[in-house]
This record gives C-alpha cells, structure tokens and sequence, in this order.
C-alpha cells in the first residue's frame, strides 16, 4: 500500500458563530477561498498536480450547498483541473475528508489530494437544519432520538460526572487555550481571514475566555433543563437507559463547544510527490477507522472507534503520544479518559472547542492540525485525533511523525 | 333502496341524505352505510336537477364512528394486509368522490359527531353544527389503538393546521360544537331548527364544491414544509412528546403524526393512500386489537351490566347511606351525589363527618372556578349530602355503604348499629379492600343482602367498582349493587370473595415481585423505571409509598395472624419489614422508598443501596418488565381457576382500570393471549426454576398450553 503524508495544513481561526461574531459578514465558501488560496501560496502549489478536494460541510443548505469544495476551488483560481467533492460524517466531517483524500492517496489512485472542511454557523445556523433524525416521525421515535445536549447530560448521569466535574475540565480546556495562543503554538497553522480590501478580519480564535475558573461556571445555568423536562427528551433516554434514575442537567454554554465559523485544509499526498514539487512531509497517517454506536446516547463511539484503529493497525494506546477528543461537551472527553485510561496530560492539550468552538464540518481537521503542530513541539511520534458524531458514531485517525 | 340513507329532494334541486342505521341507538358506519351513501352520491352526481346535498342524521346523533364490534373483526379477518388496505382505499374513495364531484356538500351536524361520523363531514365543503351542550366532536380513534382512518388525518390539518390537528387526533379530544367553531372544524353553529334551513341556504347562496386543498395554491395552514424551521420544530417536539407519552407502547399516535407529516407534504390522494396503510397496519396489529376489546367492547357489556342476574326489578337509589368519612367514605359521597342521589354521610364525630362533606365541596369550588359547573348546580350537589352521627337518620337508606377502618369489631359493630334502623329491603354493602366479605356478613342478620363494592381510590377519578360476591349474596343484592354502579357511572366487575379478592390480590403480586427484585440486587430505578416503560402508571415501589408500606406490612401481620400455620410468607415481605423497621413508612410520612425533598421532586432513596446492596450483573430491563406483568398474569389465572374470577374479561377490565395494569397488553388475560401462551409458560417455568416457586404454573394452564388454546378467539 501507497503511504500518505500530510505536507502542510492550514486552518482559519474561529469566529464567533453569531451575527456578532467577526467572520460572520464571510461567506462560507469564502472562508474555504481563503484557506485553499494559503495552502496553495504558501506551498508554492502547482494546483493542477491536485487529483482531488474533499471538504466536510454538515449543513449542506443554501449557499453552504451544492458542493463548496469544487466551487472553492474555482474561486480561489486553483486548476481548473481540481476537482472537488463535499461529505458529511457530521461532526467528524473534516478529519473523515482527510481520511479519505488518504485513502485516495493509499489506494495509489491519486498522488496529491487536499481534505479539509467547513462550517459558517453563523449564516446557516443549526436551528434551521432538518433531516429525517429529529423530524421524521417514525425515525425520531423507532430511534429514540434525543439531542446532543441531552445525549451529554446522559453520559454525565450515566457516569457518574457531578457538575462540578464538568467544569473544572472546561476551566482547564480555557487556561491551556490560552496559554497555547499566547505562546503561538496555533502561529503556524492559523492564516488570518481578510476582507475585499485585504485588511484582516480576523487572526486568532476569538472565543476563549482566558482565567475561567470555576466558580464563573458555576454560575451558569444548564442548558438542557427545559428541553428535557418538557419536551419529554429525559424520559427517551431513559426509555433506552433504564438504570439511570434521572437526567442530571449538567451541561451549559460553559462546558460545551462553542458555536463558531472556521474552514480548515490538509495536504495529502505520496512521499514522490512531495519530493517532486519540493515538499517536506510533517506526518504519516498510520491508520482511520469510524464506527457507528447507540444513537441516543449519541456521543460514545470515539473510545470504540479508537481501539479499531488501534487494532487494525496492531498497536496499543500506549503507543499514543498524544490524543485529541473534539470537545463536543466536556462529558464526552471524561466518559473517554475513563473508558480509554488515559491522563488529562495526554490528551486536548492545548485546549479545545470548549474555549475554541466547533466549526462542525472543519474542526476534525483543525484538530488533526493542531496535533501534529504539538508532537512537533514537544518532539513527540505519534497522536490519535478522534471525534464524537451525531448519529451515534466515531471517527478517529492515528498519525505519525516523519 | 337504501335502508340506512334517505334522500329526499326539494323544489330547489337540494337533496337532503338523512343517515338512520337501524337497530343501534346510534349511527356507526357499517358496509350497508358505506354502499348506502356511495348509492345516494352516484344519484346527487348524475340527477341535473340536483344542485347540492344536505347530510344529516335521523336520530339525535349525527354519528359515531365506525361500528367496531362488527366491522373490525370482519376487516382484521381480511388473509392479505393489502386487501384491507384496498377495501380502506375504497371506502375513503366514496367520500373523496363526494367532494370533488362538482356539486356542494354541506354536513348538517345534528349532534354528537366522532371518528367517521366527523370525518364524512370534514369531506363535506361546509359544516353547520347545533349549538347542543351535550353534543361533542372528535376524532379518538386512538384510544382504541387506531388512527382516523376516514381521511381524518389528511383533511384536519389541511383545514385547522397541523398542530392544533396533531394535538386533537393524537389525544382523542372531544370537542363542543363552540370549541370546534372556534378552531374551525365548524363553519357555522345553528339551533336545531334552523339547521337544515341554514345548510339549504348555504348551497344556494355561495355552495363552493371545491375543498381548500383542491384549489390552485393550496398551503396547509400554518404551513408544512420539511425545509422549514417551523415544521422542522413543530414535529421534533411531537415525536418526543408521543415518544414519551407512549413509552413507545402505543403505535397509533405515531402513526397519525406520520400520516400528517408525510400525508400532507404531497397532494391529498397520495396522501389518503399513506394514511390507509399505516391504518391497516395498525388495524392488523395485536394493540389495536387489545384495546377494542377491552376497553371498547368489553367495557361496554360491562357499562352495560351483562353480569346482572335476570328476573330482578331494575332499581335506583335515590338514598344511599355512607358509614365513615374517612378519604373513601367522601368520595363515594361525592360520586353518588353527582349522580343525583341523596347521602347521609355518617361518622362518629360531626366533626369528623362535616370533614367528609368539605371534600366535595372543595371539589366544587375547583369545578365551578374552571367553569365546568354552575354555581347553583353546584350548591345543590353540595345540598344533597347530609351530615350525621345518628344512626337513626339511615332510616330511608335503599343503600348502606360502609367505609370505617379495615378492623372486623369496628366493621360488625357499624353494621349491626345500621341493620337495627335500614328498612328490611336495603342492601349493605363493605368497601373493604381486603378482608373476606362472607367473614364480615357473619356480623349481619341478614346476610343474603350484604355484598362488597371495593372502590379505588381517588373514587372520583377511579372508572372501578369491584362487586364481591359473599358465600349468601342474593342475586337482588348483586343485581342492586350493579344498578347503583351502572348509576354512578363506574365500570363494575362481579368476583368471588377470596382474600384480597381479584384486584388488590393481583395488583400486591407486583409489588412483592419488586421487593423481591430489590432482595435479589436489581437496581431501584431500573425496577421503577422498567414498570413504568412497560407502561403501569407508577412504579411499584413508588406505589408502595403511595398506600404505605405500613399498610402492606399490617396486611401480612393480619394473613398470618389468620391464617396461621398455612401461611406462607411472600418472597419480598422482609423488605416491607425492614422499611417500617426504620420508621420508613411510605409518602405520608415523607420516607418511603423514596425520599420527597421538600420543593423538589422525589427521588429514591440513597440508602436502599446499604440494605440491598445493587449487584454489578443486572437483569436485562425486558426480563424486569416481564416478571412483573407475567406474575400479575399468572396469578390473575389463579383467580380464574379458584372462580374468583368469572371470566377472562373481568381480569381484563379490572386490571386495567384498578390497577393501571398496562392498558396496550388488553389486560392480564390478553396480555398472555399476546405473549402467546406456550410461550408464557415456558416464561413460567423458566422464572419458577430460577426465580422461586411462586412462578409455578397450574396444570390447567399447562394443558391449555398443550392445546394451543388462546383467552379471546378474535
């Protein structure tokens, strides 16, 4: 089998995912312009050498629609040659595009491919999203549908997780954000939007909360109280969770993702490639699985879908330098320290999208970026980048240092 | 000619079609019907004198829906579900035929109008209802486990919207004809006289034939569309809300919003087509089934006293005698001054009796500040209960009920006290819940006249009346005793006397299943959630808090006591024991199984874990579920075997409106009936060898195993 190395990626910082925020006068398929144009131009790309472009996009609606990869593409001036694809895994969307712009590359049908992902959640905001899961009556109720945020609560009360719990993991999340950005460890990988006079809109992920603590959190109120009580959400969950007594309510706009706009990108390709047009590889990716798990619970298949890599790859999470979760809530990362006995010290080490948000179709990517800039640093080998999905999945992708 | 349609056609070219099905009191829809009106449309359609069609009913009712005692059974017989779909198909075809045939339609609703008596008037182009107090419209087809199957769920959300629709068919609200008016069921609302008029003049005046829907443009109000975030909302929230009202127990009201979320997303034919089959599917499943049976026919033959014996007098209580105004004392007082008899509520203290009386009245006060009562209607329900604690005043009595404390002295001595002043023809009824009515008549001097009526409690609320049947119970005591349930509307079913009866007997097996779960180290709230997904109103332990542990634990101090040697203890009773050991004694004594924080909800208390520790293997919830149906089930079998029980439909009945036992298994007979029942023994014998013995079960049922017998042949 073909190797693929990633050679360089790229991401925006996140916006604000409101009206407020600074990326919301951007268009989608600008934002995803914008980052195909700083790959190419900062790699000296020849883009006609590129045999493909995934982009992970979740909500697939209006101007996000119909294809942003292969539209950004043209926008951004690349080959007319590069063709673009768009797909949804959800919320692994962007490190799934990556995973299969690699297996394009592995099968030896493709040299030089681009994944990535995008996501405006400003302009197209989830509220207004449909699909069968939550609103066709006999998918709804045959699957037990409960949303992400009662899936998170779920997890808590399943596991025992007090609120305070939950807290203090999203205080630490804020402080090593924090500390990550003020040291410049996103420097490398963050390119600044900018507008129709080229002045700059936006050069830093503009959501952290830098010295949270938890007595701040405290304060807040649970999210998913109403939604659970009245909505009758708590009792299908424990409908298909009959040991837990009650929905602790534990999750809040403090210890979840923030909602944000961000696109993001990641050069894949052959190692002769990449000695062709110049290009020094950063990694290697090892592995990528993705499993499906119990859809009301929702946010459990990373633990799963990580030991299938690992498996399939013939290693042990002791080989795992590093780790990255997406920090959908803060549950979800503890369920899986637990589940998976790993430290806090070895895994979202610079934060996550608890401080920085969750651009649903980019973060995998963002992440996986944010990875291999740390093993760089710390002069580590090897990470596992890994993502809760609605739907009840996980995907995760192992890498390497080269 | 048809026989259950008449048309008559006036000077103006108006036909008016009057629906009067023979030999029932009220219209329902049978296959006569159904040829009758596609008969009389063919001669509105092809008669050019004729310029429109009135129809109305001949009886005091407009029209019920379709006749279930006949017509189910015959369409469930159908061998090919897609038969019935095209005899569904075929039917609704008659009516969207009518509507669509160019020529005005306008439903002259007389009365009462339900399920397809409602749904032939919404394929009408307009819709006059008499303003009648006592008249209700609906669709509740899915109390019985169906959906509207008439259109229903295709043209009420295309006329009123979808969520006031969801809202009506998925809770089978009855509406008045002014609330109908106002959610714009009914076009116009008429008195009886001028309503064919009214109707008559609409054809002629405006006598538009084109439904809304038909029209060019047409949007369903408020709008469905799958892409719109109000659709998109509207539906997440019902399904949740059907998902967790049903325990996903009950497939008929997902269904109806399945009819209207994919029904009313596409023009009304295919629509009409999506509702037959998911009609048909639940036409041919086994709730639907349960239901009718149940809660709809058998009920019925219940309501309407099948068990009383023939050859006695019909009679009436115009004076019914309460002894003790303890909770279940005020509330039959309430109840049979409701129905319009005099009480004279009796206690040893005034105090104690007006403390009886203020019970109705504060149900009053709440009744006529909802407006659901008059003032003065009110007053004089209140005016009929009269307050005593002189035995003298029975003295006019036709009926005694005695509700003192469960102690036999206290209940020999009341009765005694009563039977030296009630005339020799009254009857004296015990609201026992437990003790043996043949030992409590030994107190009386006549014990031909004494009978059990265990009533549940709340009493107002509560559809049951259990009628115990004491070893010298006359035939004119029992058939009395119906007649005053039949009077105050509750549902009655005749047992044996037994210990405990049939209701509180079967209705304590559950209970003993979950403490004994608790011994074993099955999870608290997997035991309560488990019985409340199988869909009993409450879970068991939460049940126990509600009567009193206390009380249970008396109950079996006073079995033993009595029955001495042959008592057998049952496998939960030392954690009633351990519960009143350390003063946890149930809800009124704010610990229990639960603990109730003051302000905030109850919650299972902690330190239930510390004396039955919960074990790390934990049953599957299927199997907790099971066991406590299956044991209520199998005693239930008990009951009939030992002719407590007369017959499978009065366990049915009795379990579902005594206990909450879960209404979609039919009950507990047809609960086996839906397991199957090779399967339910096999089940027995199964939990016997692993579970105790209390699981065994009787040869009799063994060999209707064998024999592959069902409870209901339908």
């Amino acid at each position: 089998m073909t190797e693929a190395f990633i050679y360089d990626h790229v991401r925006t910082p996140r916006g604000r995912g409101k009206p407020d925020g600074s990326l919301h006068e951007v268009t989608p398929v600008e934002l995803i312009t914008q980052v195909l144009a700083a790959l190419r131009d900062r790699n000296e790309l020849d883009t006609s050498r590129v045999d493909d472009i995934v982009m992970g996009v979740v909500h697939t609606q209006g101007e996000q629609g119909a294809n942003p990869a292969r539209i950004g593409a043209i926008n951004a001036g690349y080959d007319l040659s590069a063709p673009g694809k768009q797909l949804n895994r959800f919320c692994a969307s962007g490190l799934e595009a990556v995973n299969s712009a690699s297996a394009q590359v592995m099968s030896g049908m493709s040299d030089l491919c681009i994944g990535g992902g995008l996501e405006s959640m400003s302009r197209i905001p989830m509220s207004t999203v449909g699909g069968a899961m939550a609103v066709d009556p006999q998918v709804a109720y045959g699957s037990y549908f409960v949303p992400q945020g009662i899936s998170a609560d779920l997890i808590a009360s399943k596991e025992g997780f007090s609120r305070e719990d939950v807290d203090s993991y999203s205080v630490e999340s804020q402080a090593r954000a924090s500390n990550a950005r003020d040291n410049g460890y996103f420097d490398h990988s963050i390119m600044p939007v900018k507008d129709q006079l080229g002045e700059t809109l936006l050069d830093h992920d503009e959501c952290i909360r830098t010295g949270t603590t938890v007595d701040d959190l405290a304060k807040l109120k649970p999210s998913f109280v109403d939604m659970g009580a009245n909505f009758g959400f708590d009792s299908i969950a424990i409908q298909r969770y009959p040991e837990v007594e009650r929905i602790e309510h534990v999750h809040h706009a403090g210890n979840s993702s923030v909602i944000v706009d961000g696109a993001a990108s990641v050069l894949v390709g052959t190692k002769e490639v990449g000695q062709e047009l110049g290009l020094k590889p950063k990694a290697k990716i090892v592995g990528f699985a993705s499993t499906g798990s119990e859809p009301t619970i929702m946010l459990t298949g990373p633990a799963p879908s990580a030991r299938k890599v690992l498996k399939r790859c013939g290693m042990s999470k002791d080989d795992i330098d590093l780790f990255e979760l997406n920090e959908a809530f803060a549950a979800v990362v503890l369920k899986y320290m637990k589940e998976m006995d790993i430290a806090h010290e070895q895994i979202n080490v610079n934060g996550g999208a608890i401080a920085m948000g969750h651009p649903l179709g980019a973060t995998g990517a963002m992440v996986l970026g944010t990875l291999i800039d740390e093993l760089e640093r710390r002069d580590l080998n090897t990470g596992l980048v890994n993502l809760c999905i609605g739907g009840g999945m996980g995907t995760s992708t192992i890498v390497e240092r080269v | 000619m048809s026989s259950t349609v008449t048309m008559d056609v006036d000077h103006d070219g108006i036909a008016v079609l009057t629906i009067d099905v023979k030999d029932k009191p009220m219209n329902v829809i049978t296959a006569d019907f159904d040829q009758d009106l596609g008969q009389c449309l063919e001669s509105v359609i092809s008669d050019e004198k004729i310029i429109g069609a009135v129809i109305t009913s001949a009886k005091n009712d407009f029209m019920a829906g379709a006749d279930l005692k006949s017509m189910l059974p015959a369409l469930r017989g159908l061998s090919d579900k897609s038969d019935v779909v095209e005899k569904v198909i075929a039917s609704n075809q008659t009516m969207r035929k009518m509507e669509t045939c160019g020529k005005p339609f306008v439903a002259a609703i007389n009365g009462t109008a339900l399920g397809g008596g409602l749904e032939l008037t919404l394929a009408c182009h307009y819709r006059i209802a008499v303003d009648r107090p006592d008249a209700v419209l609906g669709l509740p087809e899915v109390m019985v486990g169906l959906l509207p199957g008439g259109g229903g769920t295709q043209r009420l959300p295309r006329l009123i919207g979808v969520q006031a629709a969801l809202e009506l068919m998925t809770q089978g609200k009855h509406l008045k004809p002014l609330q109908a008016k106002g959610l714009g069921i009914v076009n116009e609302l008429a008195s009886k006289e001028e309503l064919i008029n009214k109707a008559k003049a609409w054809i002629k005046d405006k006598g538009d034939a084109v439904q809304p829907w038909d029209k060019k443009g047409f949007k369903v109000p408020g709008g469905l569309d799958a892409n719109k975030v109000g659709t998109i909302q509207t539906f997440s929230v019902v399904n949740a809300l059907v998902a967790k009202n049903t325990n996903h127990n009950y497939p008929a009201p997902i269904s109806i919003v399945s009819c209207v979320y994919e029904g009313c997303q596409i023009p009304i034919d295919s629509g009409l087509r999506i509702e037959a089959k998911y009609f048909v599917e639940l036409l041919t499943g086994q709730v639907a089934g349960n239901m009718i049976r149940s809660l709809f026919i058998n009920k019925q033959s219940a309501d309407k006293l099948r068990a009383r014996p023939e050859g006695v007098e019909k009679s009436k209580v115009t004076t019914l005698g309460m002894l003790g105004a303890g909770m279940m004392g005020s509330g039959i007082a309430l109840v049979s001054a409701r129905a319009g008899m005099n009480v004279v509520l009796l206690d040893s203290t005034d105090e104690q009796a007006a403390k009886g009386k203020e019970y109705t009245e504060k149900f009053l006060e709440k009744r006529v500040a909802r407006k659901k009562m008059s003032s003065d209607d009110a007053a004089a329900m209140l005016d009929r209960i009269k307050v005593t604690t002189d035995y003298n005043d029975l003295e006019s009595c036709e009926l005694i009920i005695e509700a003192v404390f469960e102690d036999r002295e206290i209940k020999a001595g009341v009765t005694q006290a009563t039977e030296a002043v009630i005339a020799e023809s009254a009857i004296f009824a015990s609201n026992t819940s437990t003790l043996p009515i043949s030992g409590l008549a030994e107190a009386s001097k006549r014990p031909k006249s004494f009978i059990g009526l265990h009533f549940f409690s709340p009493v107002e609320r509560m559809p049951l009346v259990e009628v115990i049947l004491g070893k010298e119970t006359s035939d004119e005591a029992l058939a009395r005793a119906l007649d005053y349930v039949q009077q105050i509307k509750k549902t009655p079913i005749v047992v044996n006397d037994s210990r405990g009866f049939f209701t509180s007997r079967v209705f304590s097996m559950a209970c003993n299943e979950a403490n004994t779960m608790l011994t074993e180290g099955v999870s608290p709230a997997l035991i309560e959630n488990a019985a409340r997904h199988a869909g009993y109103p409450v879970g068991p332990l939460a049940v126990q808090d509600e009567t009193s542990i206390e009380l249970g634990y008396k109950i079996h101090l006073q079995t033993m006591e009595d029955m001495g040697d042959a008592y057998k203890p049952a496998s939960g009773w030392e954690v009633s024991a351990k519960l009143v050991e350390l003063e946890r004694l149930g809800k009124k004594y704010g610990k229990g199984f639960y603990d109730y924080p003051e302000g905030a909800k109850k919650r299972l208390w902690p330190g239930l874990a510390d004396l039955f520790p919960v074990s790390d293997q934990q049953p599957d919830v299927e199997e907790v579920k099971s066991r406590l149906m299956t044991i209520q089930a199998l005693d239930a079998y008990r009951c009939l075997e030992e002719h407590v029980l007369m017959s499978p439909d009065d366990g049915d009945i009795g379990s579902i409106l005594g206990w909450g036992f879960p209404p979609w298994s039919g009950g507990v007979f047809s609960y086996i009936d839906t397991v199957g029942i090779e399967k339910f023994v096999e089940r027995c014998d199964d939990y016997s060898q692993r579970l105790g013995e209390r699981f065994t079960v009787p040869d009799s049922l063994r060999e209707k195993a064998n024999n592959k017998e069902s409870f209901y042949s339908d």
